[in-house]
């Protein structure tokens, strides 16, 4: 009862042997008795359902030459009748094969005997049997001599009936049924076919045969690849679509293509062809707060069996950790997946954040709610890489092969962003459009940044500070060397890159001249590093920052204006204005600080005399290392701005790569860089700092700096001050900010022109 | 085997269509909570990320969800859904919250509890019900994870059946009236939950109506075990629910075929509630309150419903308008159905009961 209580509870329906504590039942009576015993525990006490009782009342072997089992096969069809009659509901099943164990190896008769057994038993009620439905004779087929012997012997008519049979039974020895093989019609097609039945069928038995074929047929192992394979694969993709094929049955067509895809591998190798081999590094991820990654798999599987190699992440992944990975594998494309509709804004961040570490690899939408439009609209504004919705796991392939397309990529990319351009556009021009909130809403939903538990440290100076000749040996222990292979196009994260399977070598190779380069840099003072620093007395207005002559904080030296976000954000988000970092006016006493550093100088006599050679990798080597430089010069000043100039940081001990993470207080953000995308404030930071004289580098008529290795912005101490871009901004905070600059609109919307929202 | 809950919701669903809540989630989602709101002051210092746990909210923020409640028996809900969809330990390993399923499950359902009582006094003529969420959990029993071992399962039956019955029995606790497995996408972890549940009922000697509800994944019309909606019946029968229904999956328009499949072989009340459309590419619901309350009443104008509500995406204002909708026709006749011994894989199939030939 508690076994029975268990099926139930499973939902089960149940075989019930007739069986008990002294054994099989064998006779009529036992094996009734014991049914109808189960029937009502089950039925009565337990409250099985009746319909889901199956009897099993034993069947036993037959022609035996033991006289009491001359019977069985009459004991067995009579307690079914029995049964179906009594027990309403009940069914009756047997295994059938038992019956005509004692002409083992002689297929023919036993197919016979079974035969006949199955008709008089279901003609008795037997709803079901467990038999070989391959090894079945029809009935009325049986030769009429053998049929009538059987039937002596099943229905026990008469007491010679064993002899009897066993008489002819030679007769039909090593006849009967071949064995029986599955429908193999469908290995007749031409090859395509074939393949595309094994995938559709998800049958492995014949792929790597098949795959062979085809390869030979084909030119190159690839095409069976991009060819048939994919071709079977796009029609699995098809059934799923349309609801004729299940998960279940896409994976087994996944594995079939994996299957062939390994077998196609070597030869593929072998063909030494870049582009060939293993297609692509892709990280895969279900963004933070979604936990839905059905869909993620399958794009996976998909991928995976087209030779890419997936990196998945798995659900709730933070964007970090998405970057990160992508940096540390050395990935080539990332792929996004969300199913609830907050994905969406997720997805979003991800992208902002990629921007905002510079990351260029293409970027892949897919997942239920995401769609083209919200991919052009919400997410491509805030990448300036690669980015692409894909529909569903059949467009996947497609997709990241012609990202991972030397000849293909750059004509997808344009066509892609021209057309989320044209989406972007005419969503922006129809009159719902509200993606921007005004400036007003904006300015109210400005960050709420604390100043009561907060209080600015004071500087140990304020005016400008100048450095000549900063020693070229301690910066340089700054560098970060990934964005330097970047420039030379090898895609890797440093230090990992130099040991990459692809790019490792050339990496190592690079990295040495590199080094050998620098050492004379820094030993024959090929570059001389200038810098200037300034922090002065400093309060917001609004959005922008005055900046004062003296501590009392009465006479202006100078106002820095300030663009605030204005993409509506969701809730807890706010529109992000560097001003919003900075005590207001009448507030806690706050400073702003800015600089200008270059280690371009003395570069022109080099570069000239790589030129004379026509030394190309020393010239690019050289104004690689001075950019580098030059970056590192900004680092490192801004460390000693947060320890020691201005010491908000007193404590601070970071490493170079914690440096490089920007896991520090404050932030370092450059004009014409999102966070505050005008160019056009550079002029007013080198008045300031008297850049010009005291570091050497002039700003060109459009701001950029000369020497080109330099490095200028702004210094904000505020510990939750953080990287943001501005993005779009609407008609009225131009306006707003063009009468604070003292322009005219036309030409604060020249200026900021990448930014305008209308 | 009956008890008293179900007695009344019978007598109840003879008389009239009953009305199910809406979606908690798009109500939640408007809420605009962010990650402080979820982890409050008790889970202020929790490592993991907090935001998105809405079933965490019954302890952080139980005044939303209680709003919440609120605003649907206000709309005209006979029935509300507690905020526990994805209180079972192995969901809540997602946020390492494991320890707080029972807590969650006994809260969520005093909380909806609470409420139901306060509507149920305000309004004696229309008694309120407490139906206790139990979602589809996040691994599956059917399905490998693993593309080159197909046998593989994340989890196994007695761990989800396991952790259902934590769920259950913090739902029987907390004061639930009817235990609702919903958003069944995996009928073998609908199993699992059914399995969990009876055991309960039996360690304790009590009985709660069980509703169950299937959700279809694509346009096959199945679920992601690959059953159609009668195979699923088939599966889960044995569970002796009070209803069986859909809900989730798309929209109303294209729930109809497997509302219909359903209506026509369930011997129990009927319960469906469909999702308001699918998200539009903006990711929002705009599928008006007119729109789905529209296509409802039509259904039962054709008598398929017995219990009516709205998934995601369902405001109180979609609640409102069904409820206004399907009052004015009769809900569908439950008939009883044939004996027949009822079998399924991912299709039904009914085994006749072969008769002794004379």
């Amino acid at each position: 009862m508690e076994a029975a209580k268990r099926i139930m509870r499973y939902g089960a329906a149940a075989v019930v042997m007739a069986f008990d504590e002294k054994g099989q039942a064998d006779s009529i009576e036992r094996k009734f008795d014991i049914c109808k015993k189960s029937y009502d525990i089950l039925v009565n006490e337990v409250g099985f359902l009746p319909e889901d009782i199956i009897f099993d009342p034993n069947i036993f072997a037959v022609a035996t030459g033991i006289e009491e089992h001359d019977n069985y096969g009459v004991d067995f069809i009579e307690a079914t009748r029995l049964i179906k009659t009594h027990l309403p509901h009940a069914k009756v099943s047997g295994g059938v094969s038992n019956v005509s164990f004692s002409f083992r190896g002689n297929n023919m008769v036993r197919e016979a005997m079974h035969s006949v057994f199955l008709y008089h038993a279901i003609r008795a009620g037997m709803d079901m049997g467990i038999v070989n439905a391959g090894q079945l004779t029809v009935y009325s087929d049986i030769p009429a001599d053998l049929k009538e012997r059987v039937e002596d012997v099943i229905l026990n008519r008469r007491s010679d009936a064993t002899d009897r049979l066993l008489e002819i039974a030679d007769n039909y020895r090593g006849q009967g049924a071949k064995a029986r093989v599955e429908d193999l019609s469908w290995r007749d097609a031409p090859v395509e076919k074939r393949m595309e039945h094994a995938l559709v069928k998800g049958i492995t038995d014949y792929i790597e045969a098949d795959a062979e074929e085809a390869r030979q047929k084909l030119d190159r192992p690839i095409q069976v690849i991009e060819g048939p394979l994919m071709d079977g694969m796009n029609v699995v993709g098809d059934l799923f679509g349309s609801g004729e094929m299940f998960l279940p049955q896409v994976v087994k067509s996944a594995r079939v293509m994996k299957q062939a895809v390994n077998y196609l591998q070597p030869y593929i190798e072998d063909e030494k062809e870049d582009g060939a081999k293993a297609k692509g590094k892709i990280i895969m991820a279900t963004v933070k707060g979604d936990v839905h990654d059905i869909g993620k798999n399958i794009v996976g599987v998909v991928l995976q069996c087209n030779n890419y190699e997936v990196i998945d992440l798995g659900v709730m992944v933070p964007w970090a950790d998405i970057l990160k990975a992508a940096n540390d594998h050395g990935a080539d494309i990332i792929g996004l997946s969300g199913l609830i509709t907050p994905s969406l804004d997720e997805m979003v961040t991800v992208a902002e954040e990629m921007e905002r570490q510079g990351f260029s690899m293409p970027l892949l939408i897919g997942g239920a709610t995401t769609s083209r439009v919200h991919t052009a609209v919400k997410i491509a504004p805030h990448y300036s890489g690669p980015i692409t919705h894909v529909l569903d796991a059949s467009r996947a392939v497609g997709v990241a092969s012609t990202l991972m397309s030397d000849t293909l990529k750059d004509d997808f990319v344009e066509k892609t962003k021209a057309e989320y351009q044209d989406i972007l556009e005419k969503r922006l021009a129809k009159p719902k459009s509200d993606s921007l909130a005004t400036l007003e809403v904006a300015r109210a939903n400005k960050a709420v940044v604390s100043f009561d538990d907060y209080t600015p440290a004071e500087p140990s100076f304020t005016g400008t500070k100048v450095f000549d000749a900063y020693p070229l040996d301690v910066i340089a222990k700054n560098i970060d060397w990934t964005p330097f292979f970047h420039t030379w196009e090898l895609a890797g994260n440093y230090p990992a890159i130099l040991e990459d399977k692809i790019v490792g070598e050339s990496a190592r190779d690079l990295f040495a001249d590199a080094q050998k380069m620098l050492k004379e840099i820094i030993d024959e003072k090929w570059l001389t590093a200038k810098g200037v620093i300034g922090i002065w007395p400093a309060a917001s207005t609004g959005d922008d920052i005055t900046l004062y002559t003296g501590e009392d904080r009465e006479e202006a030296l100078s106002t820095v204006h300030c663009l605030r976000q204005q993409v509506k954000k969701r809730a807890g988000r706010a529109n992000d204005c560097l001003a919003d970092f900075i005590a207001p006016v009448g507030g806690k006493k706050d400073w702003f600080g800015g600089f200008a550093v270059t280690t371009g100088h003395g570069i022109d006599a080099h570069v000239a005399r790589f030129k004379a050679a026509s030394d190309d990798y020393n010239e690019i080597m050289l104004k690689a290392l001075a950019d580098r430089l030059a970056e590192a010069f900004a680092e490192h000043m801004h460390a000693r701005v947060r320890a020691e100039f201005w010491g908000f940081r007193a404590d601070e001990k970071l490493s170079n790569e914690d440096f490089i993470k920007e896991r520090y207080q404050g932030i370092r953000p450059a004009p014409g860089y999102p966070a505050c995308p005008d160019h056009s404030e550079k002029p007013e930071l080198f008045r300031l700092l008297n850049a010009e004289q005291t570091a050497g580098i002039e700003l060109t008529e459009s701001f950029a700096m000369l020497p080109t290795a330099a490095v200028s912005g702004y210094y904000l101490a505020h510990p939750e001050a953080h990287y943001y871009g501005v993005g779009k901004i609407g008609k009225d905070q131009v306006a707003d900010y063009a009468e604070r600059r003292g322009v005219s609109i036309e030409q604060a919307e020249r200026w900021l022109r990448p930014n305008l929202g209308y | 085997m009956t008890d008293k809950i179900t007695e009344q919701l019978t007598e109840l669903c003879k008389e009239r269509i009953l009305v199910m809540d809406g979606a908690m989630g798009t109500m939640i989602q408007r809420e605009g909570l962010v990650e402080a709101d979820y982890r409050g002051e008790r889970f202020k210092d929790y490592p993991s990320d907090l935001k998105g746990n809405n079933d965490l909210l019954v302890l952080t923020k139980p005044d939303v969800i209680e709003k919440i409640h609120n605003m649907f028996f206000d709309a005209g809900a006979d029935i509300i859904e507690t905020d526990t969809f994805n209180a079972t330990s192995v969901s809540m390993a997602d946020y390492d919250m494991q320890f707080l399923v029972r807590e969650i499950n006994v809260e969520g359902a005093k909380l909806a509890r609470k409420v139901a009582d306060e509507w149920t006094a305000k309004t004696p003529d229309k008694p309120r019900f407490v139906a206790g969420s139990i979602g589809p959990m996040n691994r599956s029993l059917s399905l490998s994870p693993d593309v080159d071992n197909p046998g593989f399962r994340a989890v196994t039956f007695d761990e989800v059946a396991t952790a259902y019955k934590e769920q259950v029995e913090g739902l029987i606790d907390g004061g639930v009236d009817i235990i609702l497995i919903e958003t069944v996408f995996d009928t073998l972890n609908s199993k699992a939950a059914i399995f969990a549940t009876q055991e309960v009922f039996e360690e304790r000697g009590i009985h709660l109506p069980i509703m169950l509800s299937c959700t279809v994944t694509d346009m096959s019309g199945r679920n992601l075990s690959g059953q159609s909606i009668e195979a699923f019946w088939y599966s889960t029968r044995h569970a002796k629910p009070f209803a069986v229904g859909l809900n989730c999956a798309f929209g109303a328009e294209h729930l109809r075929p497997h509302a219909i499949a359903i209506a026509a072989i369930a011997d129990v009340p009927v319960c469906v509630y469909p999702n308001a459309g699918l998200p539009n590419e903006m990711g929002e619901y705009d599928e008006t309150p007119e729109v789905t309350s529209g296509l409802l009443e039509e259904w039962a104008k054709e008598g398929l419903l017995n219990i009516v509500g709205g998934c995601c995406g369902t405001s109180p204002d979609h609640i409102r308008a069904i409820a206004e909708a399907v009052a004015k026709h009769p809900p569908r006749e439950v008939r009883e159905a044939p004996t027949i011994m009822r079998l399924s894989g991912i299709d039904p199939v009914q085994i006749a009961t072969a008769a002794p030939a004379e």
